[in-house]
Formats: C-alpha cells, sequence, structure tokens
C-alpha cells in the first residue's frame, strides 16, 4: 500500500515537473548557453556509446536472421528485418537506456547534491526558480538529441548489419541489394514512430532523473540511492512506455 | 519572450526600497515527534539588527530558515513585510539572502560566477557594472584573489566569506546570517561586524544575526534573543546581558571553566 502510494506520488510529482518546466520555456533564449552545455552533454557524450552499441546490435541482428533463414530461402529480407527492427524498436529503446546510463544518472547525483549541500535552497531563497535553471535547459537539450542520436543508432546499424551480411560466408548478400530489401517494406511512418519513442523516452528519462535528484533529502548516502532509483525507475518505465506508445502509433 | 516587463518588476529599479519587518508568532516546528520550535514569538522591526544567541541545536538555524521559506511551521505564523513568509510571493516582492551556516555555494562555478549568478539570472545591470558589482564585494571580504577558484579550493573560513559576499551583491533588504563569524579570525569577525552596521546605517536594511559572537552582539545588536531548548528564554536590549537576572543565560554568556570539576565529568556521575 506504501509503495504504491510512493509510485502515485512519484508519478503525480514528475507530471507536474513537466508542466512547470514548460511554464519557464520563455526563459530559455537567456538560458542559451546552458542549453548548448547540456545539448553537449546528451549528445556529444553519448554518441560514441551510441554508435558502438548500434553497430552490434545492427550486426547480431542479421546475423541471427541469415542463421535462422538461411534454410528457407529467406536470406534477401535480412534487409528490411534489420532496417524495420532498428527503426521501429531498438534504435530507440536503445538510445533511452544509453541516455539512462550515461546521462540521467549523471543529472540525478548532480542535482541530488545539490539539494543535500543545500545548493537547492540557496537558488530558492535567491528567488531563482531551482525548475527553471536545471530542469527546463536538460529537457529542451533532451529534446532536441535524443532524436538525433536515435537517427544514429539507425544508420549505424544499418550500416552494421550490411557488413555482416556481406562478410558471412552463410548470408553473403551485397549491400545493393540489402539495402534495396531494407527500403522495400520500410515507409517513413516506422521511421517518425521509431522517433517519436525515442522522443517519449527521453522526455520521460530526463524528468524521472531529475524529480528523484531534486527530492533527494539526507545526506552523502542518500545521493547514492537517488542514483540507483532514478536508474531503475527510467528502465522500468521505458519498457513500459514502449509498449503504450508502440500501441498507439500503430 | 520580451524582457521589458521583467525590468519593470525587477526590485532593483527601486534604489531606495523601504526596510521590511519580520514577525514570528506562536512559532512550533516539529520534525516527526522531535519538537525544535516551541512556541516563538518576537518581531524584529524594520532596519533593526537582532542578534539569536543560543547553545547548539537550540533551532537556530531552524528558525532561519523559516522566515525565508524553507521550512513551513507546524503551528504559528511567520510573517516578513506584513506577507506570509511560505509564500512563494513574498520572495519575489522582498529581496531577502541568508548567509547559510554551511556556506551553500555553488559547487560547479567559480566564486565570480557564484557572486554574478543573482544579478544575471534576475537581469540586474550588463556584465559590466555586475563585474563592478561583485569585485567590489569580493574586495570587501579580501577576496579578490580567490575569483576563479572553485569552492573546493578554498578553506572554511574564506567558503564563509565567498557566502557573505554573494549576500551582499544580492543587496537586500533583509540579511540574514547563520553564524557569519563563526570561522573567521577577529579582524575579519570584526570586520563582518561592520559590514552588518554599515549596511543598516546606510541602506536601513534590517538584519537577523544567528551568532555566538559576544562581542558582535554587544557592539551592533539592537535587540538580542537567546534560544534555549526552542524556547526564546530572553528577549532585549545587549545592554541587560551584561548582568542577566536568568541563570541559565548568565551561564551560557559566561561559563565558567571549572578544571576541579568539569562540566563532561558532572555527566558520568
Ligand atoms: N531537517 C531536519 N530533520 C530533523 N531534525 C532536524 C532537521 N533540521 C534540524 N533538526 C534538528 O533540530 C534541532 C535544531 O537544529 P538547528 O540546526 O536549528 O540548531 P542550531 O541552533 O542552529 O545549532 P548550531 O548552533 O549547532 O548551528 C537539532 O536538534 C537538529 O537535530
Ligand atoms: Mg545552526
Amino acid at each position: 500500500m506504501r509503495q504504491l502510494n510512493n509510485i502515485l506520488e512519484g508519478f503525480g510529482s514528475t507530471v507536474l515537473l513537466l508542466f512547470r518546466s514548460i511554464g519557464y520555456l520563455p526563459t530559455l533564449p537567456r538560458q542559451f548557453g546552458r542549453f548548448i552545455e547540456q545539448c553537449y552533454l546528451i549528445g556529444y557524450t553519448t554518441l560514441p556509446i551510441v554508435a558502438i552499441l548500434s553497430f552490434f546490435i545492427g550486426s547480431v541482428l542479421a546475423l541471427q536472421a541469415g542463421y535462422s533463414m538461411q534454410n528457407f530461402g529467406a536470406k534477401q529480407f535480412i534487409g528490411s528485418l534489420v532496417g524495420l527492427s532498428m527503426a521501429r524498436e531498438l534504435g530507440p529503446v536503445m538510445v533511452a537506456i544509453l541516455l539512462t546510463g550515461r546521462v540521467g544518472s549523471a543529472i540525478t547525483a548532480e542535482l541530488a547534491s545539490m539539494k543535500v549541500y543545500q545548493e537547492v535552497d540557496a537558488l530558492q531563497t535567491m528567488n531563482i526558480p531551482p525548475v527553471r535553471m536545471l530542469v527546463m535547459p536538460r529537457l529542451v537539450a533532451a529534446v532536441v538529441m535524443v532524436p538525433v542520436l536515435a537517427i544514429i543508432a539507425n544508420l549505424v546499424g544499418w550500416f552494421g548489419g550490411a557488413i555482416i551480411s556481406k562478410y558471412t560466408h552463410f548470408i553473403a548478400i551485397d549491400p545493393p541489394a540489402y539495402f534495396s530489401a531494407l527500403r522495400r517494406f520500410m515507409e517513413f511512418k516506422d521511421i517518425l514512430n521509431g522517433l517519436i519513442k525515442a522522443e517519449v523516452f527521453g522526455v520521460g528519462v530526463i524528468l524521472v532523473c531529475c524529480n528523484i535528484g531534486l527530492n533527494t533529502r539526507g545526506g552523502p548516502r542518500e545521493i547514492g540511492a537517488s542514483v540507483t532509483r532514478a536508474v531503475v525507475t527510467s528502465l522500468i518505465l521505458i519498457l513500459v512506455l514502449d509498449y503504450f506508445v508502440t500501441k498507439a502509433l500503430m | 519572450m520580451s524582457t521589458a516587463s521583467d525590468v519593470t518588476r525587477n526590485p532593483f529599479t527601486q534604489t531606495e526600497s523601504p526596510a521590511v519587518g519580520v514577525t514570528i508568532e506562536g512559532l512550533s516546528k516539529s520534525f516527526g515527534k522531535f519538537e525544535v520550535l516551541k512556541d516563538v514569538s518576537f518581531a524584529v522591526k524594520p532596519g533593526e539588527i537582532f542578534v539569536l544567541m543560543g547553545p547548539s541545536g537550540s533551532g537556530k538555524s531552524v528558525l532561519l530558515k523559516h522566515i525565508v521559506g524553507l521550512e513551513l511551521p507546524t503551528a504559528g505564523k511567520v510573517t516578513v513585510d506584513r506577507r506570509d513568509a511560505a509564500a512563494e510571493e513574498t520572495r519575489e516582492s522582498v529581496r531577502m539572502a541568508l548567509v547559510f551556516q554551511a556556506g551553500a555555494l555553488f559547487n560547479s562555478m567559480t566564486v565570480y560566477d557564484n557572486l554574478a549568478l543573482y544579478p544575471r539570472e534576475h537581469r540586474i545591470g550588463n556584465e559590466a557594472s555586475i563585474r563592478e558589482k561583485v569585485m567590489h564585494a569580493l574586495q570587501i571580504l579580501s577576496l579578490e584573489n580567490a575569483a576563479q577558484k572553485y569552492p573546493s579550493e578554498l578553506s572554511g573560513g574564506m567558503k564563509k566569506r565567498v557566502a557573505i559576499a554573494r549576500a551582499l551583491v544580492m543587496e537586500p533588504q533583509l540579511m540574514l546570517y547563520d553564524e557569519p563569524t563563526s570561522e573567521l579570525d577577529p579582524v575579519m569577525s570584526a570586520t563582518i561586524s561592520e559590514i552588518i552596521a554599515t549596511l543598516k546605517d546606510q541602506y536601513h536594511v534590517t538584519t537577523i544575526v544567528v551568532s555566538h559572537d559576544r562581542d558582535l552582539a554587544l557592539n551592533i545588536a539592537d535587540r538580542v534573543g537567546i534560544l534555549m531548548g526552542g524556547r526564546l528564554v530572553f528577549l532585549g536590549p545587549p545592554s541587560e546581558l551584561k548582568e542577566p537576572k536568568d541563570p541559565r543565560v548568565a551561564d551560557f554568556l559566561h561559563p565558567r571553566i571549572d578544571l576541579q570539576n568539569p562540566r563532561f565529568k558532572q555527566l558520568e556521575t
């Protein structure tokens, strides 16, 4: 019962945080420096790991598909399979998970330590709303950068699939054939769906991580506890949202 | 997105701002079952310097946090300039600064940016005038060389001085200090006392100082309050502190160091 209460409370305060951040949007132009800094943190620092991971996910997809399809002559559809899976599902989910690990955890740690060491209190007494300065620029930066990351994840994943398809002896499909299969069943809608998903995950992750960070109470130990809680909550949220957004977009 | 409306709302466009008063009526505060403040009442007049003293753990910092609205009363009421201290609008209409006991500096910013944050966020003046203001505040507290340092590179007393400088840059109407001199050397402590007295004389800043510094209390306070165990046990001008009637107050202000019969040994028996 108490846990259910906590979940509902957390959900409520996260939604509230979203609305309050939206309310501070007009201050974005004069916080442009902060926004750019967050874009850099979210985009640039996550990019290498997104690229590496999506390359290997694309490769493994192609490998597994080639292995199971070789016996019934469906190898020419490998491109379609890799393309659709990356765009509709794996790209967005992977970007969101990496965002949680690389950016979300750092946000929670930073905000939690600001809370614990009374920096947030100091902002409040200075009549500088903490949400305006600490949450809104991060949220907008995520909205801008996450789709970019998802697009890169797709491209690198498709490319990884193409390489593996060419050089694996039991598949041996040339890139032109692979990419024409990829294009044949993919519509723009599929890519757009994936980007919308990534966007929803990104906003959710940043909000959860900010909210848990700003609601930390206690000392250094609670900072660690908050980071753990933020990561676990974000991962659960991603998978739950995944189901509902996928369903809604069908 | 236009800035015009914000500028007119900006409190700094009215340079001569009237001093504000603070009232505390029947304030009680509990954390869970633990009652920290018990029915505390007093008023600080506009432009007054009020020094709050009391043993460690008696609830002084908690009391200050009520005045800036960081804690909400369990019972009773705190008003600043006749407005509810807990309401957000109060912070918008009254400029208040609290020098936190632990400094509460922004650890990810340099000392300079710590001081410049308030005027920048509230768009008070351009970068050049902010720079002038910030450097002036740093100079007063002998911190010019620390401007580009980060809080983690400062000593305890330096952090305290940065916290005070940051509050000065805000040019507040109500200034609250939580033990401003506790980590400072005697000369710097005297400087702080002088700053507090000057702010009162020149700008009619209402000041509440939590301090154990008897010199500061006796020299600059208009009135002194002593908090013990969450209750106000003394309220009056500093002259009355020289010969306090209450034995608890007398022992707090002039504790005898008794090597024959030390306090910690009295506890053991
Ligand atoms: N957030 C909190 N939760 C629970 N108890 C608290 C909290 N803040 C303060 N207290 C308790 O309230 C009491 C008064 O604390 P406060 O910080 O006001 O003391 P103080 O008078 O400022 O002491 P010092 O001179 O040592 O700074 C202490 O016993 C403290 O343990
Ligand atoms: Mg204290």
